[in-house]
């Protein structure tokens, strides 16, 4: 049985090993259309599945969880969008030090990875986005910041992330982008949505 | 059209929000107590999707350029329609021309007023609540601001009974998802003592004061997502409970969910209220 934990009455959380696998439960449930279900967000090791209590149940979705079909095996493979990047962060120096490598190697690094937005969240156009240089895990920062300002490229265990405004946060900031992120004049009005492959330079 | 002579000090254009975008990072916003706003709304004859005024610690005056009807729920204010009275729950008819001036509430944080036929205006993804942790904010409620008034009722306007704020306000909560993050202690710990709503509350969540949540097992919990309701606990062990502009995603492990018939009274909790939380 997939573990399901209790999030208030509308809600659970499925657990996977790690992120793949909690990317292809979500490809799996987004297929399926179980009943009652209302809205699927998925994030690093978790899918928080949103239900109607009035048409299903915690124990109803753990037993359908357990037969769902396989996903199609189709590789979703998005567009490449290519962010413009000075690597100029406040954070540059210190990523070094963590990680044994010069600031010009953590910006090579970096910017040598081809990335995929895993998952979205945060705040709106925050893409989580995957596939970066084993080298750059580092962890957030002990106190985050009040303030990162809007088109910060930060890294986070494992992960990279523009801000797409100015919000509080705890990643380390490695360099800054013009690219705007969040515009909803456009459609759709992330310019990272899950799927979507991403280089930076 | 209504024209907003003064919005108080904060008034937003709310409906039932915006469902199914949380891929794209894009909460589900919304009136934070649906349940006053779909009062007024029920009391002002308009369909459950209808828009309403969200109006936080009163202090609103509008011009009604066209003969309407209204209705106000939630805190109870003191509020003139010209020189009537407006009582909480009644439909009122308000004349063009007159000013509506609604005062500051005696108690609770935030009145609906709905106005027969709904507010109108632009939907941003398929809404027109104002989300303020997202920046969304479709149909903006400042002074000199005009409101559209949309012709989309549904039925009769009627009266009905409202439910008086009660004096302590107690909310059930659901342990989890991530109690198992916290000692044995901490859930009854939590139910313990009353907790005081800080300063710096708003539609995002409110930040409490009271006793420490500590956590057993150290470590970061990877982002995952949230809920309406969800307290989530930030390393200081002070909660945050989260309404309706929550973050879609958040990485502090969450302790319990208030129920959702508690949330409506969370909403009304104005800064230096206590709150108190059962199972």
């Amino acid at each position: 049985m997939t573990a399901l934990l209790r999030c208030g009455e509308r809600a659970v959380l499925a657990e996977t090993a790690g992120l793949a696998e909690a990317m292809d439960l979500h490809a799996r449930l987004a297929a399926a259309r179980l009943p009652g279900v209302e809205e699927l967000v998925p994030a690093a090791r978790t899918v928080l599945i949103r239900f109607d209590p009035s048409r299903t149940s915690p124990d109803v979705l753990a037993a359908a969880l357990d037969t769902l079909p396989a996903a199609s095996g189709r590789e979703v493979s998005g567009d490449l969008v290519e962010i413009p990047v000075t690597y100029d962060g406040a954070d540059l120096a210190e990523v070094a030090e963590l990680t044994g490598l010069t600031p010009a190697e953590v910006a090579a690094r970096h910017a040598a990875a081809e990335y995929t937005v895993a998952f979205c969240g945060f705040s709106p156009g925050f893409g989580y986005l995957t596939g970066g240089d084993p080298a750059l895990d580092v962890p957030r920062l002990a106190t985050p910041r009040t303030k990162v300002p809007a088109g910060s490229v930060a890294i986070a265990e494992a992960f990279t992330g523009v801000y797409p405004r100015e919000l509080p946060g705890g990643w380390r900031i490695l360099g800054t982008t013009t690219a705007v992120l969040w515009d909803l004049d456009r459609d759709p009005p992330g310019l990272l949505v899950p799927g979507t492959r991403v280089r930076f330079g | 059209m209504i024209e907003v002579l003064a919005p108080g000090p904060l008034a937003t254009v709310q409906d039932l929000g915006r469902a199914g975008y949380a891929q794209l990072g894009v909460g589900r916003s919304g009136a934070a107590d649906r349940r006053s706003h779909a009062l007024a709304n029920r009391i002002a004859g308009n369909r459950p999707t209808a828009a309403t005024v969200e109006l936080t610690l009163g202090g609103f005056t509008a011009r009604f350029a066209a003969d309407a009807v209204l209705a106000l729920a939630g805190a109870p204010v003191p509020a003139t329609a010209g020189d009537r009275v407006v009582p909480l729950h009644e439909p009122v008819r308000i004349r063009a021309g007159e000013v509506l001036r609604i005062r500051s509430p005696r108690d609770g944080l935030r009145t609906y007023l709905a106005v027969r036929g709904g507010i109108g205006g632009p939907k941003v993804l398929g809404s027109r609540s104002a989300d303020l942790l997202a920046g969304i904010v479709p149909v903006p409620v400042r002074r000199g601001s005009v409101l559209a008034v949309d012709t989309e009722a549904a039925a009769d306007p009627r009266a009905e009974q409202g439910e008086a704020l009660p004096a302590e306000l107690v909310l059930r909560i659901l342990p989890g998802p991530r109690d198992g993050w916290f000692g044995p202690g901490a859930v009854p710990g939590l139910c313990a003592d009353p907790y005081e709503v800080g300063r710096d509350s708003n539609r995002v969540g409110l930040r409490l004061s009271g006793r420490r949540l500590d956590r057993a097992r150290p470590g970061e919990l990877p982002p995952e997502g949230m809920v309406p309701g969800a307290l989530q606990v930030p390393p200081d062990g002070q909660p945050v409970l989260f309404l309706a502009d929550h973050p879609v995603t958040g990485g502090y492990p969450v302790i319990a969910v208030v129920a959702e018939d508690s949330l409506a009274l969370a909403a009304q909790a104005r800064p230096g209220r206590a709150i108190r939380f059962m199972l």
